[in-house]
């Protein structure tokens, strides 16, 4: 990116006094030079590429035709199925971590309770991937054991009732194993940087529990849950693996389109899978930036 | 509020131990049916008797170890100098540690496959050491995030700048101190991220299946369609893989710089009394 270019090149030409004086050229920016030439050659260098040949033609002309392409029925209904599963789960994920946080940290309970659940939320929200779309098989798939004891024991037979793992659903579900801890993990400072002086003000003016959340609380911590709710978005996005293991090729998220298309199975398009990787890095990068911008505004209620 | 029974919250918090743990016991169970009417290690035996098995875990184990080394030697110096000497480049550093949050694996891997293909200058992915190295180097890239900051949260709690200081008064060179007085100093935090790092990329798919790799991800993949037993066998084994490198994580990141319950490797470091 030219930032970091930007950045070494204005160190050069104006370096910052020094107790000592120094010579009139700083060269301290060569220790990180480095870092730089990895993070290019490795990290920034290969997403220009792909940014840069989407919007690029075959031969190498500049176009806009592969952006154009993005508009065609089978990649919007990719992009709305992938945005539409992420958004499930990003709000299944909130609303959960939030009631969780909330119970644990706020709801009296022992101080060992959070404490469990922090380390298992540590755990948990690492374990993704292809694992946990093989614990989600054996639990709630056809004849994963939740399902088949369901059945015998109690006579219900949730896939007779419309419950399929292998579906929009079934895998937000499974998403949740990951969202869950991770929301109940960001949301932990905030929800400890609601102070008890608010509550017990609005008590004593008669607030009730529902009032104090009402009007307090949840206006307080609104921007860290958007902050949260598009950081679980993002996380689902861009996740792969996890769906790849459970649903097989054929679910046409966004990420695993541009994994067939890599290996040559569709499109038969390189300039249209930069365009897929383009629209993925925006949507990633927007949501990320996002959250970040609101963390930092959430954090004026956290001195 | 305080004086009734958090009721909500106590089955607001069952409900929730409820769904993480559910899955866990019932995989585990799963796992142990292998062989018809009684529960056994069966699963378990044929996972580890699988050739597959072993020369895969053994591939992603060095690879993982490799890039764990690499990512080291690159984010450590690196951390320390922006610390010491160009604290104005830090948000740039910072900036560029987080992006492979915001780049997706599958894109960074299209990245590498376009840019370091058959005609390019650097044409890594024509050879199997080359597309060895790439995958390394992806797995560094993909760990930076979580590296960058364990390494710079060690490097804040120790005082860098004195340490300095006191090994160039003692003739050490630049490299002498980053290697035999930061490097000890921040080894916890080091093995923090090392942990983090090994939990990403020893099951990681994505990166290794699109560079063809023989990793250990595509094979549980592959396994997952199959088999039914091991998969379920080998999800108890990483989850508690993962569990046993977050605590370990846990263990070294709250660790005092000085601290010591291992053996020392090298001769022993300065000490700061914070």
């Amino acid at each position: 990116m030219t930032l970091d270019a930007a950045a070494s090149r204005t160190e050069m030409r104006a370096p910052r006094p020094k107790a000592m004086q120094r010579p009139a050229l700083d060269w301290n920016w060569l220790g990180v030079a480095p870092f730089f030439l990895f993070a290019f050659l490795f990290l920034i260098g290969p997403v220009l590429y792909l940014v840069a040949g989407a919007f690029q033609n075959a031969d190498g002309d500049f176009t806009f035709a592969n952006i154009l392409e993005l508009g065609s029925p089978n990649i919007v209904a990719s992009f709305s199925l992938t945005i539409r599963l992420s958004v499930l789960s990003a709000l299944m994920g909130a609303v959960a971590g939030l009631l969780l946080g909330q119970a644990v940290i706020l709801g009296g309970l022992p101080g060992w309770v959070r404490n469990a659940f922090t380390t298992f939320s540590g755990v948990a929200s690492n374990f993704a991937g292809v694992p946990l779309a093989f614990a989600f098989i054996a639990t709630l798939g056809r004849l994963g054991l939740v399902t088949v004891l369901l059945r015998d024991l109690f006579g219900i037979n949730i896939y007779g009732m419309g419950f399929n793992l292998f579906s929009f659903f079934g895998v937000s579900v499974v998403y949740l194993y990951f969202q869950l801890p991770l929301m109940f993990l960001i949301i932990a400072p905030a929800l400890d940087g609601l102070k008890t002086e608010w509550r017990e003000a609005a008590e004593i003016l008669g607030a009730s529990r529902r009032q104090y959340w009402q009007m307090i609380g949840l206006p307080v911590l609104f921007p860290t849950i958007l902050g949260c709710f598009l950081l679980l978005f993002a996380n689902a996005f861009g996740t792969l693996a996890t769906v790849y293991a459970l649903m097989g090729s054929g679910f046409d998220v966004v990420p695993i389109v541009l994994f067939q298309q890599i290996r040559g199975n569709v499109l038969y398009n390189p300039n249209l899978g930069y365009a897929l990787a383009l629209g993925m890095v925006v949507i990633m990068g927007v949501s990320n930036t996002l959250y970040l911008i609101l963390r930092n505004r959430a954090e004026r209620w956290q001195k | 509020m305080k004086k009734t029974f958090p009721l909500a919250a106590v089955l607001i918090a069952l409900f929730a131990a409820s769904f993480f743990i559910v899955p866990l016991v019932a995989t585990f169970y799963f796992s142990l049916k292998m062989t018809r009417g009684e529960l056994g290690f069966a699963a378990y035996a044929s996972v580890f008797n699988s050739a597959d098995f072993l020369t895969t875990i053994s591939y992603s184990t060095v690879a993982s170890l490799i890039a764990i080394a690499v990512g080291a030697v690159i984010i450590v110096p690196t951390a320390y100098w922006v610390r010491l000497k160009v604290p104005h480049l830090r948000p740039v550093v910072e900036f560029i540690s987080l992006l492979p949050l915001i780049v997706p694996p599958v894109v960074l891997v299209f990245g590498y496959i376009r840019l370091f293909g058959s005609n390019s200058y650097l044409p890594l992915t024509t050879t199997t050491a080359g597309t060895d190295v790439l995958l390394v180097l992806g797995y560094v890239v993909l760990s930076m995030p979580y590296m960058f900051r364990a390494v710079d949260n060690g490097m804040a709690a120790i005082d860098i700048a004195t340490l300095t200081e006191a090994a160039e008064s003692l003739g050490a060179s630049r490299l002498r101190t980053i290697a035999f007085v930061i490097f000890p100093n921040v080894r916890a935090a080091i093995i923090a991220g090392a942990f983090l790092t090994f939990s990403i990329s020893l099951g990681e798919f994505v990166l290794a299946s699109l560079l063809n790799r023989p990793a250990f991800g595509p094979y549980l993949v592959q396994l997952g369609q199959d088999r039914a037993y091991e998969p379920a066998a080998l999800a108890i084994m990483s989850f508690a893989f993962t569990w046993g490198c977050m605590a370990l994580m846990q263990l070294f990141a709250t660790r005092k710089p000085g601290q010591r319950w291992l053996p020392r490797l090298m001769t022993p470091a300065k000490r700061t009394t914070p």
